[in-house]
């Protein structure tokens, strides 16, 4: 396990649960500055649950958050709006403002946060528009965007105030291969041109294994292992194998758990 | 028998959870609200979509109730000679009872639904959690608006209705049944008082609105964020508003005309 130079968040010991489901537990991760961190694990352990925990939408149990030394579950409400003013998040969905057009969705965080003439939000916008290749698109409706198009704008939103740190929401599922490469692309060009610190939660492993500096891999509640993606590909542990090959059957089973087959079968019914 | 209790006990903590929810919500939306300049296009624009687009519906509704209004009465008036008292009676009951509450029962059905859809659709595409992730409270930006707009919208619509309907009436009374006008309109204006009947009415018409309002902008926001919530909480914001009005009617009247 290596140690950061300079970490950007730093949780600690983090607990939290689900009604009676524990979906972490004591959970330390630290995400270096800079870098692409990839949060990877199976679905339903609740990786986007750790970003709506870093962006302070939900309270752990126990535990720190640290983000540059201050306590995110323990902000008041001012604070956490303007360290959220910090963070960028692409939510899964897009998550665009359906009811204004794709040009006032990415202005939005501006109007919010700045007091930027309407000439220079213009500029600001039409600049992050064409970062992601969609400036010709600015007049059109959410409603009107293919799903990979809603996803660029929806990251032309999160990077529109120069945020430091920027949170992808499964940023890979539901894409055809084209807008996946243009976005794997797009990701890693921006995480080198703004240099913010950027953090996927994904399970798409080729992809992700493809831009990580650095992967945490999650199942059952807790860290199983970290490191970098080629320390990944030589994991012994089965499985972590088991998850990066993607086989079907391993340490997590293909069956969900049930009775005998054979006595369930002749059971009379 | 231990079991049922616990049950009835659990059931009703919820409800009393729930309800704590919504209030904390009415107070969030109500106080911390955004500055006037950037709340005011907001509750325009509400205003615009749950009451200028409900006028139809009330306009329409009201026309056809006073028209049955006239035609009911002056049937069972002209028995006793007294037809001219059609048009105290149109007024009466629409300006006291019917107004407020047909009002409040179609705007449950057409923009309190619709509130509720709206606000948990907002939730289910994640709008509501990018909003917060923007910084900016969704109650303040996206509840707020719609309550205000319902509050000021239903008063307006009721009082659109009972003009309507009071029209309808008249054209029933006066122009088909051949009731004298002048006798129409002057028992009218003496039997209907300002204060006993108009006020009144206006004030159901206000508390219909703002709980009608409420259960809706709560429904959404409390929903859970699927189809199959969206749907429910739909339905559950009609029943429960149109429930609403009509029990909060009767302890109205009972508190405005109890006593004579």
């Amino acid at each position: 396990m290596e140690q950061f130079d300079d970490v950007i968040i730093d949780i600690q010991k983090l607990s939290f649960s689900r009604g009676d489901r524990a979906i972490y537990k004591n959970v330390d991760i630290q995400i270096p500055r800079g870098k692409i961190t990839a949060i990877m694990g199976p679905s339903g352990t609740g990786k986007t649950t750790l970003l709506k925990l870093i962006g302070g939408q939900l309270r752990p149990e126990s535990g720190s958050i640290f983000i540059d030394g201050k306590d995110i579950p323990r902000l008041g409400r001012r604070e956490l709006f303007e360290m959220r003013a910090r963070m960028g998040m692409l939510f899964q969905s897009g998550a665009l403002f359906t009811d204004i057009s794709v040009f006032e969705n990415v202005a939005f965080p501006l109007r919010i946060h700045t007091d930027l003439s309407e000439e220079m939000i213009r500029d600001v916008v039409l600049m992050k528009l064409h970062a992601v290749g969609l400036r010709g698109a600015r007049d059109l409706m959410p409603s009107e965007l293919s799903g990979g198009m809603a996803r660029r704008v929806a990251l032309a939103r999160a990077i529109a105030l120069d945020p430091d740190i920027v949170m992808y929401d499964e940023p890979f599922t539901g894409q055809d291969p084209i807008a996946m490469g243009v976005l794997v692309n797009l990701i890693r060009r921006l995480n080198r041109a703004l240099g913010h610190t950027s953090i996927i939660v994904s399970h798409d492993i080729q992809e992700t294994l493809a831009i990580a500096d650095y992967i945490y891999l999650i199942s059952d509640s807790e860290v199983i292992a970290r490191g970098t993606p080629e320390e990944m590909a030589s994991e012994s542990s089965q499985k972590v194998r088991q998850f990066i090959q993607g086989l079907p059957d391993g340490p997590v089973p293909f069956h969900f758990p049930a009775a005998d087959y054979q006595a369930d079968l002749l059971q009379d019914s | 028998m231990i079991e049922l209790v616990a049950r009835l006990g659990r059931t009703g903590l919820r409800k009393l959870e729930a309800f704590g929810l919504a209030g904390i919500i009415l107070m969030q939306s109500l106080i911390a609200r955004p500055a006037p300049t950037v709340m005011f296009p907001l509750v325009v624009k509400q205003i615009h979509f749950v009451g200028v687009l409900s006028l139809i519906i009330i306009v329409v509704s009201g026309l056809f109730i006073g028209m049955v209004l006239g035609l009911q009465g002056y049937t069972i008036l002209v028995d006793y000679g007294s037809e001219q008292a059609v048009g105290q009676m149109v007024a009466l009951s629409l300006v006291r009872e019917l107004a407020p509450v047909v009002t409040a029962l179609l705007f449950a059905g057409r923009a309190g639904s619709a509130l509720t859809a709206e606000i948990g659709l907002m939730k289910a595409t994640e709008q509501l959690s990018s909003l917060e992730m923007i910084g900016v409270d969704p109650l303040r930006r996206i509840i707020a608006p719609r309550f205000w707009a319902g509050f000021i919208c239903l008063p307006v619509l009721a009082t659109i209705f009972s003009l309507v309907g009071i029209l309808g009436g008249a054209f029933v009374g006066i122009d088909w049944l051949g009731i004298y006008e002048g006798s129409f309109w002057s028992n009218m204006q003496n039997s209907v008082d300002f204060r006993e009947d108009v006020l009144n009415g206006l004030i159901k018409a206000v508390v219909f609105g703002f709980v009608v309002t409420w259960i809706a902008v709560f429904q959404g926001y409390d929903c859970v964020p699927t189809s199959e919530g969206i749907s429910e909480a739909t339905t559950k914001t009609v029943v429960y508003a149109s429930l609403s009005v009509l029990g909060l009617d009767f302890i109205l009247t009972a508190l405005m005309f109890g006593d004579i």
